[in-house]
């Protein structure tokens, strides 16, 4: 019996042990090298965000591929190339994906690593993120909803900017890559005839470099460790030499400082308001007849960017966010409404798995990259599969997180403005499955996000468009089987965020890109 | 004997078993061949300070955060010194205070094989060593993504247990050491943070060990014992800064407690147990107090018909 029952036991414990192996298959890592179907040459013509002309920033004429100093730098490539080991390999390999598309995936990592709201003090109150003092707690920043939604805002159109230009001076200059000049050079990346200079890579490094440091600015050492290896991947892959590089870094960063400046003054900065501002906002709201939102947090916590509405947007005036201001919530005196928490609270009664499983799926709450993090996700996971230029990458990514942006501020707009009151606020029995966000209801961010998204997304891959929305209305609804909405809040967040993602479409279908 | 062996191992591990912490799998008690232990036990379990990574801290928007459990155990005699342990627990979470609805659900059924090779005499006293191996896995598809709601971890765990005692005229004390092996577990979201991006709805869980030291009193109708033990997470993420528990978190716990145990009360199949215990230092866990009772019936079986095998 001893003899067969032991050797038997730890068999069957080390057989176990290995058919299950451990790892995980992680999409992101899995993404092919970027081999864009068509070069894009000519997208120093396309409209830019904020650049009045693709020349704004000066780039000096390259020197020809000849003579002592081009061969040192061919000299430095192939040196890269002879000593690349398996982690500078791996590094290469990761950034090959793209640069557009890898700096994208960084955001959403430190959106996700800094969306976490401030512990409250001793007394009650709530500290401020101070972007002067990023590394003391409370961490700058909380990149809650709206701020990350301006961070993927600002960052991608500043990249999209930013490499119209270097397109712009690609063209005009028309040097060709390293490994098209110089046969010893090794390809390690799909070839392209796209002209090197100035580096789109080290371009949109530039711009992160700048972005970043105001974005998420006690990060800069592990920003700076990305920027290395980025570059020298880019080195190593045969595709740029040092001047390409140099070149493209400057021009990035230049390009950078304009979007910078608008950040500086674009009223974010004010947005987190004050306790006097929201009892103001609380007061109007009892002057109308309605009852108004309160903290269900304990200690009561401010409202999140309460002034978010008023920040500049990008593909609106501020005339035009009025006027497609969502209409006044029911009334929380009304049948209607009454007839709302009432659906809220049979859902919370005894949310089935499934209910549980899309609340989930969508949440995003704290600690991850939010909602507009996760549509820039679902967004990359498609575009990947497109063989698009770095410059087109850009612009598709500009065009859906500028909206995302606008969503935020329609939306906080409208939460602000009404100061409708959560539905546990209503009914203390109505529980939740995903977190109660600490802000008015109506309307909700998740449905005018998921909206706006969709609906470029739609643009962009017309393929997808009816599969976008159907995402988008199954986002919505979570908010329902959340237990943190009513049904108006995601129906006119749905409405209102379609009618925001419509600005940026116009904007596509008139920025000279074509799909 | 060695196809019923065989079979019990199978259903060992096809059929699978256990929760972070059962309490009876660490004992060194075994039953008569043929003999059933089985029964309810009820566990209470509340915490209201936990830590954070490593800072303790109370959190007003959860209050104090109770588990319930209603499991049913059992243990089977297959022979003196080889016997299969099981449970089943149904798990109810709740939080005193805000907004979050506490889940409940059945939880993880554990089962576990249960081999004493051999025993030494010692003078007055005797000296075991027995060998667990252990499989939990979830009965039900809950959501492994609400915690500390959540009823469950969700992993598949495979155990294996060396286990030590020496008992001398009545005294005894019994040692353990555990290793957790623990499967990926998959969430219902495609992507999240830990300290770094994940792509996937699966995540990797850090292995686990523990260990376990228990000394009273005992006889063949009676327990009597203080019990110290630890849960080790090897590796895994702290919780940062007022974030979310998430079930890769290091979670490590010492706790001290009691247990006791007394059959034929009443009458003479009955079993009573009872038990608490309190977790006295911890990273990313609650610092829960846990109270438990259960009664177990004994039924014989191999007196009624013969024993399956013959050699």
């Amino acid at each position: 019996m001893k003899s067969i029952i032991q050797p038997l036991l730890i068999v069957s414990a080390l057989s176990l042990l290995v058919a299950c192996s451990k790892g995980i298959s992680d999409r992101s890592q899995a993404f092919p090298a970027l081999n864009p179907a068509k070069t894009d040459i000519n997208a120093g013509t396309w409209k830019t965000m904020l650049l009045t002309a693709p020349d704004e920033v000066a780039v000096t004429a390259p020197a020809a591929p000849t003579g002592p100093d081009y061969t040192a730098q061919i000299n430095e490539i192939k040196s890269l190339q002879a000593r690349l080991d398996d982690r500078g390999r791996d590094q290469l390999n990761y950034w090959s994906a793209g640069a557009v598309l890898r700096w994208n995936e960084i955001t959403r990592e430190l959106v996700a690593k800094y969306n976490l709201p401030p512990v409250n003090n001793p007394d009650g109150t709530y500290p401020v993120p101070d972007a002067n003092n990023p590394l003391a707690y409370p961490l700058f920043p909380f990149s809650n909803p709206p701020y990350s939604a301006r961070a993927y805002a600002y960052i991608s159109s500043a990249c999209y900017d930013a490499l119209v230009a270097c397109y712009h001076y690609k063209k005009l200059y028309n040097r060709a890559a390293p490994y098209n000049v110089n046969n010893t050079v090794n390809a390690l990346v799909p070839k392209s005839d796209l002209p090197s200079y100035p580096s789109e890579d080290a371009t949109v490094a530039g711009v992160m470099w700048e972005m970043m440091k105001l974005l998420f600015p006690g990060e800069q050492a592990f920003v700076q460790e990305k920027i290395n290896e980025h570059l020298q991947a880019r080195l190593a892959s045969g595709a740029n030499v040092r001047s390409d590089i140099d070149a493209g870094y400057a021009l990035g960063r230049a390009v950078a400082l304009k979007f910078v400046a608008r950040a500086r003054t674009d009223r974010a900065g004010q947005a987190v308001g004050s306790l006097a501002i929201e009892e103001q906002m609380r007061q109007a709201t009892i002057a109308r007849g309605e009852i108004p939102w309160i903290s269900q947090e304990n200690p009561k916590r401010p409202g999140m960017l309460m002034l978010f509405g008023r920040v500049r947007s990008w593909n609106f005036d501020s005339a035009t966010l009025i006027s497609i201001r969502p209409p006044a919530p029911p009334s929380t005196n009304s049948d209607q409404f009454k007839k709302e928490v009432e659906e809220i609270y049979n859902y919370a009664k005894n949310p089935t798995r499934e209910q549980i499983r899309i609340a989930q799926f969508w949440a995003d709450g704290i600690g991850t990259y939010t909602p507009p993090g996760h549509w820039n996700a679902i967004a990359a996971e498609d575009f990947v599969q497109m063989n698009m230029s770095e410059v087109r990458w850009a612009r598709n990514l500009a065009l859906l997180n500028t909206s995302l942006m606008d969503a935020a501020i329609a939306c906080w707009d409208a939460k602000y403005f009404y100061f409708n009151p959560r539905p546990f606020q209503m009914d203390n029995r109505i529980k939740t499955v995903v977190g109660l966000p600490n802000f008015p209801s109506y309307t909700s961010g998740h449905s005018t996000f998921s909206g706006a998204a969709a609906t470029v997304l739609g643009y962009i891959v017309p393929g997808r468009a009816s599969a976008y929305q159907e995402m988008a209305k199954e986002a919505s609804v979570s908010r329902l089987y959340g237990a943190i909405h009513y049904r108006s809040d995601c129906e006119q967040g749905l409405i209102c965020g379609n009618r925001v993602g419509g600005f940026a479409v116009q904007r596509g279908q008139n920025d000279g890109a074509g799909n | 004997m060695k196809k019923v062996s065989i079979a019990a191992l199978l259903l060992l591990l096809f059929a699978a078993p256990q929760r972070l912490w059962a309490q009876l799998d660490v004992d060194a008690l075994f039953m008569d061949k043929g003999d059933l232990c089985t029964g309810p036990m009820y566990s209470y379990s509340a915490w209201k300070n936990y830590w954070e990574g490593t800072l303790k801290r109370e959190n007003l928007n959860l209050g104090t955060v109770s588990t319930q459990t209603i499991g049913l155990m059992g243990m089977y005699g297959i022979k003196k010194n080889l016997a299969v342990f099981y449970n089943a627990p149904y798990v109810i979470t709740n939080a005193s205070a805000g907004q979050w609805k506490g889940q409940q659900g059945f939880q993880d059924l554990s089962l576990w094989l249960k081999y004493k090779p051999h025993t030494w005499d010692m003078g007055d006293g005797k000296l075991s060593v027995i060998g667990l191996l252990g499989v939990s896995t979830p009965m039900s598809n809950y959501s492994k993504d609400m915690l500390p709601f959540s009823i469950g971890l969700g992993s598949t765990n495979l155990s294996t247990r060396l286990m030590a005692d020496y008992i001398n005229h009545n005294w005894f004390v019994t040692a353990s050491a555990t290793y957790v092996w623990r499967s990926n577990v998959t969430l219902d979201r495609t992507a999240y943070y830990t300290t770094s991006m994940h792509y996937s709805d699966e995540v990797e869980m850090p292995n686990a060990t523990q260990w376990n030291l228990r000394m009273g009193y005992r006889t063949s109708k009676l327990v009597a014992e203080a019990v110290i033990d630890n849960w080790t997470t090897q590796g895994g993420n702290d919780i940062t800064r007022n974030n979310m528990p998430f079930i890769t978190n290091r979670m490590n716990a010492t706790r001290v407690g009691f247990h006791f145990k007394k059959e034929e009360v009443l009458l003479k199949p009955l079993t009573v147990l009872a038990g608490g215990n309190y977790v006295v230092a911890g990273r990313n866990v609650g610092q829960s107090t846990t109270v438990y009772a259960g009664l177990a019936w004994i039924f014989h079986f191999a007196k009624q018909k013969p024993a399956a095998d013959k050699k």
